[in-house]
């Protein structure tokens, strides 16, 4: 029995590294292909794996043609940003629907739902109008202007609050606090779990947004990570180790987060998830 | 009338509306008021230069039944979701169950096959389009020195949606195993110290224990994971030109709406193919909604 156990264990681990080996692969391939010559990576007949000499003119190259430090600004200004608005103004919402009464309020909490339900790209053209019309085209504020709110963030904290015991806010208000003070001072830090999953919701997708960008902001020195790489793509379309180099200045800021806070990124997206 | 509320019933209220003011002030204006927006558009047909809007009724509708490419688009994006959604759900189960016992190192599992939602789908394409380069690419060279002959995985018209779905299970396996691995993390021990004392086997655990406990969980995933699969657009984007052979056997609807609002400025058809996808995504999302009572158990 205990043997038994033991090689369908060792099956499993042989079945999971495959998995993980294929996760990582293409990753390991972009930094290697980064940091070859031309030739080493196209070269088939011997098959090069490792690059002779690390080409770190490779990402000079790509940082001198594209400014990746303006990029890195808009795309970190962008999720900023976003992030901000998206916690405050959900938070806020969250608690009124979640714990205060007043006229109207399930019919506007309808909007919320109403809002989730439907496909986000039956908004992008008026937005897009609206941003033109305003003429804050390839601006920071138009990158952040889809993200003002965000009707998901205040499902997801409506249920947080839901979910703690009324006594506290009663006992707040007792001691003279008013609704904003049993809010701010009293609640708020109680969700803290909750804003941290939004948080990291919002500022991955917003990292990982393509089309927004690349249709509001067509200046190449407004345009974000994602954006700058579409154009990259086409026109470096035979360079390898340049388009590999410009991959991993697009990639490593994101992943360097999720590797020191991985437990956070991980529970905040299943909370986020598992809360629906 | 004014006497029957008092003074702190009033004090609610106006913090209420304080409160929601500004998400449902942006809801309204950022979403609410362009949906009906781009439901107007949608019966004009946009001028040169954007500017003369020309109403035309229905005409855009018409020549959307009419044009082969939009069916091609829709024959594509269920395509795509019938690949990616029902291949990544049973594998992030698997690996859910497998990474919910008392493994060795499944947290180091676990963040492995997380990394590829961490990344950005403009900068994962260029690196799988290298991956697939029909001379160069390491995936025909491996398959080469197998002994089997090289692909066109990207332009070629009958595989190419199939390259495209592998990158979108790829990145989205590590989501929905995060999803139902929180979901089984809610299943009581017991229920299978019990089966293991009556000798019910690990297959009989899987069918009769694990999926009807994990059944909200695997419907939430499922109805999030058609609705994303739906709206594919990043990774089709970056991999197919509209120059590209594989073009019609690949382009999906966002990208067919991307195309016509702001390549070609006719962001009145555009608006009549996003009314398509909007309508295409509610029937599901009822029949789901339908099928759920026959096999989603809430505790």
């Amino acid at each position: 029995m205990k043997k038994k156990q033991n090689i369908s264990t060792i099956l499993l681990h042989i079945v999971l590294i495959i998995g993980a080996c294929i996760m990582i692969m293409p990753f390991l391939w972009m930094v290697l292909t980064s940091l070859k010559t031309v030739s080493e990576s196209t070269s088939m007949n011997p098959f090069i794996f490792f690059p002779e000499t690390f080409q770190w003119e490779n990402f000079q190259t790509v940082i001198r043609q594209n400014d990746f430090l303006r990029l890195y600004f808009n795309t970190f200004a962008m999720m900023f940003f976003r992030v901000l608005c998206a916690v405050l103004f959900s938070a806020m919402a969250a608690y009124a629907f979640a714990r205060l009464s007043f006229p109207g309020r399930n019919f506007l909490f309808g909007l919320v739902l109403f809002q989730m339900m439907v496909p986000a790209q039956i908004f992008i053209v008026p937005q897009y109008l609206m941003v033109d019309k305003m003429g804050l085209r390839n601006s920071i504020f138009a990158l952040v202007f889809p993200g003002l709110v965000s009707a998901f963030g205040t499902f997801l904290l409506r249920q947080f609050f839901m979910g703690l015991p009324k006594e506290l806010e009663e006992s707040a208000r007792l001691d003279g606090c008013n609704i904003w003070q049993t809010f701010w001072k009293v609640m708020l830090p109680l969700t803290k779990s909750g804003l941290v999953a939004l948080g990291i919701f919002t500022a991955l997708f917003s990292f990982k947004d393509l089309m927004w960008p690349l249709i509001v902001n067509t200046n190449s020195d407004a345009a974000t990570l994602s954006s700058a790489l579409a154009k990259i793509s086409s026109a470096y379309s035979v360079n390898y180790p340049q388009l590999m180099a410009a991959a991993v200045l697009a990639i490593w800021p994101m992943l360097l987060v999720y590797i020191i806070f991985q437990k956070q990124f991980i529970e905040g997206i299943a909370t986020s998830g598992g809360k629906l | 009338m004014k006497n029957k509320v008092s003074k702190k019933t009033r004090n609610e209220w106006c913090w209420g509306w304080f409160m929601v003011a500004p998400t449902i002030v942006g809801l309204v204006v950022l979403n609410i008021i362009p949906i009906f927006q781009t439901l107007y558009l949608s019966f004009f047909k946009s001028g040169a230069f954007g500017k003369g809007n020309v109403f035309v009724g229905l005409e855009n509708y018409k020549t959307m039944i009419q044009d082969e490419q939009v069916w091609y688009a829709v024959r594509n994006t269920l395509g795509y979701t019938c690949l990616v959604v029902p291949v990544t759900i049973v594998i992030a189960l698997l690996m859910a169950v497998a990474l919910n016992g008392k493994l060795k190192g499944k947290g180091i599992y676990r963040t492995i096959y997380f990394i590829p939602m961490v990344a950005a789908p403009a900068a994962v394409t260029m690196v799988w389009k290298w991956l697939y380069n029909s001379q160069y690419g390491l995936i025909n060279h491996v398959l080469n020195s197998l002994g089997i002959e090289k692909m066109n995985w990207i332009d070629n018209p009958k595989v190419a949606l199939i390259s495209i779905s592998i990158i979108g299970i790829w990145s989205t396996i590590g989501y929905s195993m995060v999803l139902l691995l929180a979901g089984l993390q809610e299943i009581p021990r017991d229920y299978y110290e019990a089966s293991n004392i009556d000798g019910a086997s690990k297959v009989r655990q899987f069918f009769s224990i694990t999926v009807p406990l994990v059944s909200p969980t695997l419907f939430f995933v499922l109805v999030t994971s058609i609705i994303t699969a739906m709206q594919v657009f990043d990774v089709i984007y970056m991999m197919i030109d509209v120059t590209s052979p594989a073009y019609n056997s690949t382009v999906s609807l966002v990208y067919l709406f991307y195309n016509n609002s702001f390549k070609y400025s006719n962001k009145g058809y555009g608006s009549a193919i996003v009314m398509l996808l909007l309508l295409i995504i509610m029937i599901i999302t009822v029949i789901q909604t339908k099928l759920q009572k026959k096999w989603v158990n809430y505790m």
